[in-house]
């Protein structure tokens, strides 16, 4: 029998960008609230001399233990899913902060086309642009809504930055200027410029100088350290929840924290949720945490599956296409992220040094920013080139054709060093009838609760999109001199491997209550007191990282929560199958 | 905490080998040539034996922790000879300590698959098998992509361990070595080991439980990472690795030089330096 805790106002499930905000936003507002991280306890001393690439980089030190629970994974609807059992194959942050610790800082929003994929595509393009079984879908909010909520986080984390020449419409200027440009910055820049196209700076959660957050929150400008992107920050110079919301929440003496706490359910009875049924991971023992609202700000795969098991909602089942939990898995991973690798005889660069997002960037093939009447695939992505900085294990690059161990292997990986960067794409990703998550039928967690199991397979939209980034590219790292250009290789069907932890949808956002679960302030249609607040929320994943769009959702969502705490009730008119017309 | 630590501009535009010589780093080549050759001809020598040019080496921490049978580590530092050779660069993979390093992986949580999901059922056949095949190199995606070593793809299917994977991964090279050759694989000739490794690298090898390309990918993996790799693992050692690739090692701030044009080189530094102790 799990021991029953004090009754609060929020519960809210875990401590990244999404559960740091509306608790502290919460916190801020009077309420009572008690935030539960599945992961332990850390702060900033945690990072303090231990810039050690083999345990952060390649024992994924800050990722969750897979030992204990993961997903598993397949391609076709009639397959057989297998465990991803190791952390090489699929990364996910955990401990306090969560995944948004170890991020690289890479900020950009999301434009106006994302939000209304569905009705803009159809206004410019007309319906036959959107393949049967696309189930690409507007937000129900659009972005000029979005921006307030944009704007307060930038604030927050103090992102350094310069505005996009292709941009939208904005309230503010970031916080603080952009990063200092190294010369492969610079190189990228003056190139892309040449060539006609608009670069900037890519804006940066690595501070470009001292800050004090509207919170109060003091953060130091980066050293260019480059253990930065899969490690904590040893000097508060990278913005995340350790440095800012979680602090904040702290100090208002209303939220109380507890690491070690792996939320099982969400309890309810008659329609509402009544609460969480959490194990402290150190002890065994349950508990059970009353609350008015319950918010769940947890890793998309945590959100889905803790709705699955605790059977809120009806499941997505891709034989009908009706059902809402799990629908339109979508994510920026594997088939993403490519372009072309250039390799420089003349030129030599410091790629020692670095800072996760500093690099430089370009939205002319972005979002609906150029015409897509003869192109095969709809939206777009940014064009990047980043300097995260490469310790000795990683800068191992070499030119195709290099075989990969041996005397050639070693003198062309010690030659080409600090010799090789990349431009890649970063393409928006749509989502597809037959792209959702369940509950797997055979494989088990440590409690013996079912794993959540992903169905994802690649359409020729995915395929036509990295193909053309990968042309755009590859002409980039012509004009910027390299001697070699490797282009990557679009592979052919997705082949499990869960790189980088951009993997959203499941609990989407929308209009309808027939084609999403939460509203456009994250409460469930089905559950009014319940709010679903993160990557999961995506629709579809739009053609740029995704950090800035969760942290503005996350504002968005502690305001619903605050309106539903005063009024009650649901705090949108659903709308009825206005958008899959 | 250290003071950030700026270049030093007495050894900016040096060659590396002047760089190297007159910091007295060219040392360790020699002892390592000789310490390869007492792996090949005489197993009694204890690989790692320290040397007076080592004085300053944790060379304490060189014996082995996770392969009990002496051979078998023979045949593995062979092996990562082979992936990583001694040349005109600087050392190969037995004189940085790679096989050492390997060795304390496989004893720790990494080498027991401890954050690993290793519950069943567990499927051995074709379904794992394509993936485990896959040459294309998959870390080279991804928005971390830049941080990641380049390994081959691989989809881990199997109740064995990494540990495990070593050990019948090891046992294989000798067992092939023996069929093919009809000697130990740590006596052949160069070439013949490549040709034995090379079969590994293309699945046509065959390894007890797993695809050979399962426990090739591993070895190369660790072979690479033994090479640069922080010194406390026991790889990388007196950071020669770090040193034919200039690189310098965890510092606190590179302000001051992230804008220069000029390619820098530093004298590395460990994390033991780093931390201060």
């Amino acid at each position: 029998m799990a021991k029953k805790l004090k009754k609060v106002d929020v519960v809210v499930v875990g401590s990244g960008w999404a559960g740091g905000v509306v608790s502290a936003e919460l916190a801020k507002a009077g309420y009572q609230v008690v935030t539960l991280e599945r992961g332990k306890k850390q702060d900033r001393r945690d990072y303090i001399g231990v810039k050690d690439e083999l345990r952060y980089t390649n024992r994924y030190e800050m990722m969750q233990n897979l030992s204990p629970e993961t997903i598993t994974s397949r391609v076709n609807i009639e397959d057989t899913a297998l465990p991803v059992r190791t952390r090489a194959e699929m990364m996910a942050g955990t401990d306090l902060g969560g995944g948004s610790v170890h991020w690289a800082g890479a900020t950009y929003r999301w434009r106006p086309i994302d939000f209304e994929l569905r009705s803009k595509t159809i206004e410019r393009y007309g319906k036959e642009k959107i393949p049967e079984g696309m189930t690409i879908q507007d937000w129900g909010i659009t972005y000029d809504e979005m921006e307030p909520y944009y704007d307060k986080w930038e604030k927050t984390a103090g992102i350094s930055g310069e505005p996009d020449p292709l941009g939208d419409k904005r309230s503010n200027d970031y916080p603080n200027p952009p990063m200092l440009a190294s010369p492969a910055v610079k190189l990228f820049k003056e190139t892309t410029k040449k060539m006609g196209y608009h670069p900037y700076q890519v804006a940066s959660g690595n501070l470009s100088q001292a800050y004090t957050n509207p919170d109060g929150e003091k953060l130091n400008a980066c050293m260019f350290c480059s253990y930065c992107t899969m490690y904590g920050c040893d000097f508060t110079a990278k913005s995340d929840p350790l440095a800012t919301v979680i602090p904040t929440a702290r100090k208002t003496g209303n939220c109380e924290i507890r690491t070690n706490s792996l939320v099982r359910r969400v309890l309810h009875k008659d329609g509402k949720a009544t609460g969480v049924l959490f194990t402290d991971t150190r002890t065994g023992i349950e508990y059970e945490q009353p609350a008015d609202v319950v918010v769940l700000g947890a890793f998309s795969f945590t959100n889905n599956r803790l709705l699955m098991l605790s059977k809120i909602g009806t499941q997505y089942d891709p034989t009908t296409r009706k059902g809402t939990i799990g629908r339109n898995f979508n994510g920026q991973f594997n088939i993403t992220f490519l372009g072309a690798r250039g390799y420089f005889e003349k030129k030599k660069f410091n790629f020692y040094m670095g800072a996760g997002a500093l690099g430089g960037a370009m939205s002319d093939f972005a979002g609906d920013n150029f015409d897509h009447s003869n192109l095969d695939f709809i939206n777009g992505g940014g064009i990047e080139m980043r300097q995260y900085g490469d310790a000795a294990i990683s800068s191992n690059h070499v030119p195709r054709g290099t075989p990969k161990w041996g005397p050639e292997f070693k003198k062309n990986s010690i030659h080409y060093a600090n010799r090789s960067l990349v431009v890649w794409y970063t393409p928006a990703v749509m989502s597809w009838w037959h792209n959702y998550v369940d509950l797997d039928p055979t494989y088990k967690d440590e409690y013996g609760d079912p794993l959540l199991r992903i169905t994802n397979r690649y359409t020729d939209q995915d395929r036509n999109i990295a193909k053309f980034g990968i042309e755009k590219c590859s002409e980039i790292m012509k004009e910027m001199g390299a001697d070699i250009i490797d282009e990557d290789e679009v592979p052919e069907e997705f082949d499990h491997i869960y790189s980088g932890g951009h993997y959203a949808g499941g609990i989407i956002m929308g209009a309808d209550p027939e084609t999403s679960a939460v509203n456009n302030y994250l409460q469930m249609w089905e559950m009014d007191n319940l709010f679903v607040v993160g990557g999961s929320a995506f629709p579809q994943f739009g053609g740029h990282h995704p950090t800035s769009t969760i942290g503005a959702l996350a504002y968005r969502a502690a305001e619903g929560v605050e309106k539903y705490l005063k009024e009650g009730g649901p705090l949108v008119e659903a709308k009825q199958a206005t958008l899959n017309a | 905490m250290t003071e950030p630590r700026q270049p030093d501009d007495t050894q900016k535009g040096m060659s590396r080998r002047n760089f190297m010589k007159n910091t007295g780093l060219l040392a360790g080549g020699l002892v390592g040539g000789s310490l390869f050759g007492g792996l090949l001809t005489n197993q009694l020598q204890k690989p790692g034996a320290p040397t007076n040019t080592e004085k300053e080496d944790n060379h304490l921490l060189e014996a082995r922790t996770f392969f009990s049978n002496a051979e078998d580590f023979l045949i593995l530092s062979a092996a990562t000879e082979r992936l990583f050779p001694k040349d005109d660069l600087g050392p190969g993979a037995i004189e940085l300590g790679v096989p050492y390093f390997i060795d304390r992986q496989l004893a720790g949580e990494w080498g027991m698959n401890a954050k690993e999901y290793m519950k069943g059922p567990f499927l051995q056949t074709g379904a794992a098998d394509p993936y485990e095949n896959q040459e294309e190199m998959t870390q080279d995606r991804g928005p971390n992509a830049e941080t990641q070593v380049p390994t081959p793809a691989f989809r881990y299917q199997t109740p064995m361990t990494r540990g495990d994977i070593f050990t019948e991964g090891v046992h294989a090279l000798e067992q092939t070595a023996q069929e093919k050759f009809e000697t130990n694989f740590r006596n052949l000739e160069p070439e013949q080991q490549d040709e034995i490794l090379q079969m590994f690298d293309e699945g046509k090898g065959k390894v007890n439980g797993v695809a050979s390309t399962t426990f090739f990918n591993l070895l190369l993996q660790t072979t690479i990472e033994g090479a640069y790799a922080d010194p406390v693992y026991g790889g990388n050692r007196n950071m020669e690795g770090w040193r034919m690739k200039e690189f310098p090692g965890p510092r606190m701030s590179y302000t001051a030089d992230i804008e220069k044009e000029d390619f820098i080189v530093m004298k590395p530094e460990s994390l033991r330096n780093y931390q201060g102790h």
